[in-house]
């Protein structure tokens, strides 16, 4: 790995300012270096990281069968990495406008590492130089504990998915506040009592309401006193809340064992905390980019293709160029490409916000023509569509962004349709055919090939079992991993681990039929079963 | 070939079928219907979002596709790694995936690719395998789409048996990452040494391993065959140069040598090793209409497996024959070819039986080789009594080592009620010839533990 010579940083440079003029805002410092082939074999599995910290399943293939990533999804290496300062990676025989076009694809994605608030933990410090404290604290470790620091890594990388990315985002930006009575008494202490009912609940809002019409100063606090005499513990729940809250976030359940597993609070195994840590940590930075994948590319499409064409020192290459973005951003016939649709969906919503579209006032349209014809009242115009791309880019997410703006305009107008596929029985073909080009279905395709975790959360029994609940979204999971991760949660916790998750089961199924001749809504019911991992050995139980 | 296919399922059919049966047989001469002229819109590449990568799509060179062979740690290493796990009370994580055989010459080519997932708690969608009609991966399996296209139109074809040797077979390995070359023998090793598979116990017991043949190479004084002139004069000169009797420089008077009785050099008969071939395995193989998809991929991945055992176990000197069979058999001249062949039409698993019996009777094998025969079928047979197979078996237990059946199940019958599987176990034969005859069935979803088990069943 060398740095790009200085000639073509100076390029680089000319293109910062080229994009600093157009908006965009990163920092001034960036690392450039030229890598060969083998040292992307060595980056690859360290997710482009140089420093990240050793472990020997980066020297054996990881097992990802094609069409299979929603089973292994992996964090996309990119050109770029988010680090400050960034450093990206280019191959050495790259002629200058490839270098131009590619950089700017760069600053596109370092803009948006920079700017968008779901990267917002990794804004305050340098993730390279944390990875390689890291990595000599494990190589340490790993001096003085041998395999076994192996055996902890592997443990926590196994659960490494499930940290607590969102409450993690939600401690900067939510200002803590305190814990009112008023909103304990309706949001906490009422809904958790054993005989709620809707009517009920309404019945104490009106008598709160009546309350306040009749003593408009000071009835809140005679509603309360009336709460108090009628639930004498009401007081004791409340501090008990307030000083929960005061304690933090939830946990997730790396933290939930750092901090209560027996096993790993012992003396001889405190060492243990620290590797769990630095894999959480790293999990931790890692989340967000899966997590915008189609946002990214996108950003960093559009704004290679807008800088590249404005930028007068490469006139002349526009047709090496319009190849290569041909190839990166045309739409596939079938398949997902991010950098198309992420590109079409800015530049879709630039010229929707650009005419006013993005309103309510055109939302309540349903006269395709009069739509067609729109144009916004007040003064919208030029660079309101720039604008509400800025806006889009700092504060989305891909399924928020899916979810928000895809709409059956933009499905018409880039001619977009679900596929799916059959089975033709006559001619012994699986059939791939056009299955839908509502704005509705395509959305909900999207979405579901997104990224997803499950969602699992953590308590101990009275058993002193660790209990992990996977909460039921209409997806089960995968069932051969469920040992290995559950082996290594018995190990670090010290004792029995159960987990509880549904799992689907055809109503009647009759072999040899060719499976599913339509879809699997209707044949399935789920079941609820319980996993328990307890000396090593697992079981496997429906409980309902 | 059709009409012969037909003339005999008509002929079993007024023997009387069970629907069962002729279920399956009327299945696999359906399929046969469908091979041949059959024109497809060519099936769309589908990507997944998380597949596109900047370094693919943005640079040209696209470095994913490139073969690993700097893996940091070597193979053995690894292994031995795997070993400690074990003894540390966790199963084994490395597994040695993905057996290739490259080459149409290079005959004992194997690429080891070692492999390992990272268990985690993931979503799945629901899904629910059925054998053979896909990889599990029917509908539900939803794709975005852009261009041309009216609902409910056809875009794209894929045809449900693909074509062999393109999928499950060879091509999966390529592309591939981190690889590790290495040929049979070493596989062998790996699996003899890290799997514990068991060496060969009765080497030379029943039929030795190595013959001898009686040579005069041996030399040796004083008394034997036939003098060796040359060395008895060399000798001679030695002792006499010793006793002082012959000067240099000085003339030498031949007469007046003095001649020890050890000086006489002599060559005498003697046992010499040849390391002719001394095993010969035969490699049989249902190639039906049935067998498509994972049961040959099974077969086959345990045939490797075994292949690369014999190869260590009989230092290289192994003679391999590959016979594949429908309802005819014929020999096939390497491994590629048996990988690789394409599903034909029905089952007669007695005709793969009286090849082999064949073969060996007319180069007779038998006088001075141990013969392996592994045989990997799904377990369906026209035949479905056995009343061909049966006495084809029995005569090949009368000189075979080792007869090995698998039998991958392709999970369109009832588990362990397959029609060969039946007979074998009816005919008594394997209590009565335990030595000789091993059956091992294995379930479509098998993976590589149970397949190295499954051998460990059949050798030992």
């Amino acid at each position: 790995m060398e740095l790009v010579s200085q000639h073509a940083k100076k390029i680089m440079e000319g293109c910062k300012e080229r994009a600093r003029d157009m908006g965009l805002s990163f920092q001034d410092e960036s690392l450039e270096y030229i890598v060969t082939n083998r040292d992307f074999l060595q980056l690859s599995p360290k997710n482009m990281i140089p420093t990240l910290y050793d472990y020997w399943v980066q020297d054996v293939e990881v097992l990802k069968e094609q069409g299979q990533y929603e089973l292994y999804p992996n964090n996309p290496y990119e050109t770029v990495i988010n680090t400050r300062p960034p450093i990206s990676y280019y191959n050495d025989n790259n002629p200058d406008w490839l270098n131009v076009m590619i950089f700017y694809h760069v600053i596109g994605h370092i803009d948006f590492f920079q700017n968008n608030l779901y990267f917002r933990h990794t804004w305050d410090y340098d993730f390279a130089g944390k990875a390689l404290a890291d990595k000599r604290l494990l190589a340490k470790l790993r001096s003085e504990k041998g395999r076994w620091v192996d055996y902890i890594i592997e443990f926590s990388r196994a659960i490494d998915n499930l940290v607590g990315y969102f409450d993690l985002l939600a401690s900067f930006t939510t200002e803590k506040k305190k814990l009112s009575r008023l909103d304990y008494y309706f949001d906490v202490f009422l809904q958790q009592k054993q005989d709620r009912t809707i009517a009920g609940y309404v019945a104490e809002i009106e008598r709160y309401n009546k309350f306040t019409r009749d003593f408009p100063k000071e009835g809140e606090k005679r509603f309360l006193e009336t709460v108090q005499l009628k639930h004498a513990e009401f007081t004791s729940l409340y501090s008990k809340a307030v000083r929960e809250r005061a304690k933090g976030n939830r946990l997730d359940i790396l933290q939930f064992l750092m901090e209560h597993s027996p096993f790993l609070n012992r003396e001889e195994n405190k060492w243990m905390l620290m590797v769990i840590e630095v894999i959480r940590s790293t999990s931790l930075y890692f989340q967000p980019q899966i997590r915008t994948k189609i946002l990214n590319e996108g950003w960093a499409s559009y704004w290679h293709e807008n800088l590249f064409l404005n930028d007068d020192r490469i006139s002349g290459h526009e047709v090496d160029f319009a190849v290569i973005n041909a190839k990166v951003t045309s739409m596939p016939r079938v398949g997902l490409n991010p950098y198309a649709l992420g590109m079409r969906l800015f530049y879709y919503l630039e010229s929707q916000a650009e005419n006013g579209k993005i309103s309510y006032d055109y939302q309540r349209i349903a006269d395709q023509e009069a739509r067609r014809h729109y144009r916004a009242a007040s003064g919208t115009g030029s660079g309101s569509g720039r604008d509400f791309i800025f806006f889009v880019r700092e504060n989305f997410c891909d399924s928020m962004f899916i979810n928000t703006f895809i709409d059956q305009e933009f499905v018409d107008l880039h001619r977009l349709f679900v596929t799916d596929k059959r089975l033709n029985k006559e001619r012994m073909t699986w059939e791939y055919y056009v299955k839908s080009k509502k704005a509705k279905h395509y959305k909900q395709m999207i979405a579901d090939s997104l990224y997803h975790p499950p969602a699992v959360t953590v308590t101990v029994d009275d058993d002193n079992a660790l209990i992990l609940n996977h909460l039921f979204e209409g997806k089960p999971l995968y069932r051969d991993y469920i040992e290995g991760t559950l082996l290594g949660l018995e190990f670090l916790w010290g004792a029995k681990v159960s987990l509880y998750t549904h799992e689907a089961e055809l109503k009647k199924r009759e072999p040899p039929q060719p499976p599913r001749a339509e879809g699997l809504e209707g044949k399935i019911t789920w079941k609820r079963m319980r996993y328990t991992m307890k000396n090593r050995k697992m079981s496997r139980v429906v409980i309902d | 070939m059709k009409t012969k296919l037909q003339t005999l399922y008509h002929s079993l059919k007024e023997q009387g079928l069970t629907p069962e049966q002729d279920r399956k047989i009327r299945y696999e001469l359906d399929l046969l219907e469908l091979d041949g002229d059959h024109r497809y819109i060519p099936e769309p590449a589908v990507r997944d979002i998380y597949s596109y990568r900047d370094m693919e799509m943005l640079h040209d060179a696209s470095p994913p596709k490139l073969m690993a062979l700097t893996t940091v740690q070597s193979l053995d290493y690894l292994l031995e790694k795997d070993k400690q796990r074990e003894k540390d009370g966790f199963p084994r994580k490395i597994r040695v995936g993905k057996m290739v055989k490259p080459s149409l010459t290079g005959d004992d080519k194997v690429v080891i690719v070692p492999t390992t997932v990272e268990e985690k708690l993931l979503h799945d969608r629901v899904r629910f395998n059925e054998e053979g009609e896909g990889e599990g991966e029917g509908q539900g399996a939803e794709e975005g789409g852009s261009g041309e296209g009216e609902e409910g139109e056809v875009i794209g074809e894929q045809p449900v048996r693909p074509e062999q040797g393109g999928q499950g077979g060879a091509g999966q390995g390529e592309g591939g990452g981190h690889d590790v070359e290495s040929n049979a023998y070493d596989l062998g090793r790996i699996l003899t040494e890290q799997f514990e598979l068991p060496n060969l116990k009765d080497k030379g017991k029943k039929k030795s391993l190595t013959k001898y043949t009686y040579d005069l190479t041996d030399k040796n004084r004083g008394f034997g065959q036939i003098l060796d002139k040359k060395s008895t004069l060399r000798r001679i000169i030695q002792t006499n140069i010793a006793l002082g009797r012959v000067q240099a420089r000085g003339t030498i008077d031949s007469k007046k040598l003095l001649i020890a009785p050890r000086d006489r050099v002599y060559r005498i008969l003697s046992k010499e090793k040849d390391y002719e071939s001394q095993a010969v395995v035969f490699f049989v193989r249902d190639y039906s209409g049935s067998m498509g998809g994972k049961p040959t991929e099974l077969v086959v991945n345990q045939h490797v497996l075994i292949y690369s055992w014999l190869i260590y176990q009989y230092k290289n000197q192994v003679e391999t024959r590959f016979v594949l069979h429908d309802t005819e058999a014929k020999e096939v001249k390497n491994f590629q070819t048996y990988y690789n062949s394409t599903v034909a039409g029905g089952t007669q698993v007695a005709s793969a039986y009286s090849l082999v019996n064949k073969i060996v009777e007319d180069e007779s094998l038998e006088r001075d080789n141990n013969i392996y025969v592994f045989h990997g079928t799904d377990g369906d047979d026209w035949d479905s009594k056995g009343d061909k197979a049966l006495p084809q078996l029995e005569k090949m237990l009368t000189y075979a080592s080792r007869v090995g059946i698998t039998i991958a199940e392709n999970g369109y019958g009832i588990s362990g009620q397959t029609e060969v599987e039946r007979y074998i176990r009816k005919s008594g034969l394997l209590e009565e010839k335990k030595n000789l005859l091993r059956l091992d069935v294995i379930a479509p979803d098998t993976n590589e533990t149970r397949l190295i088990k499954g051998i460990r069943e059949l050798i030992s």
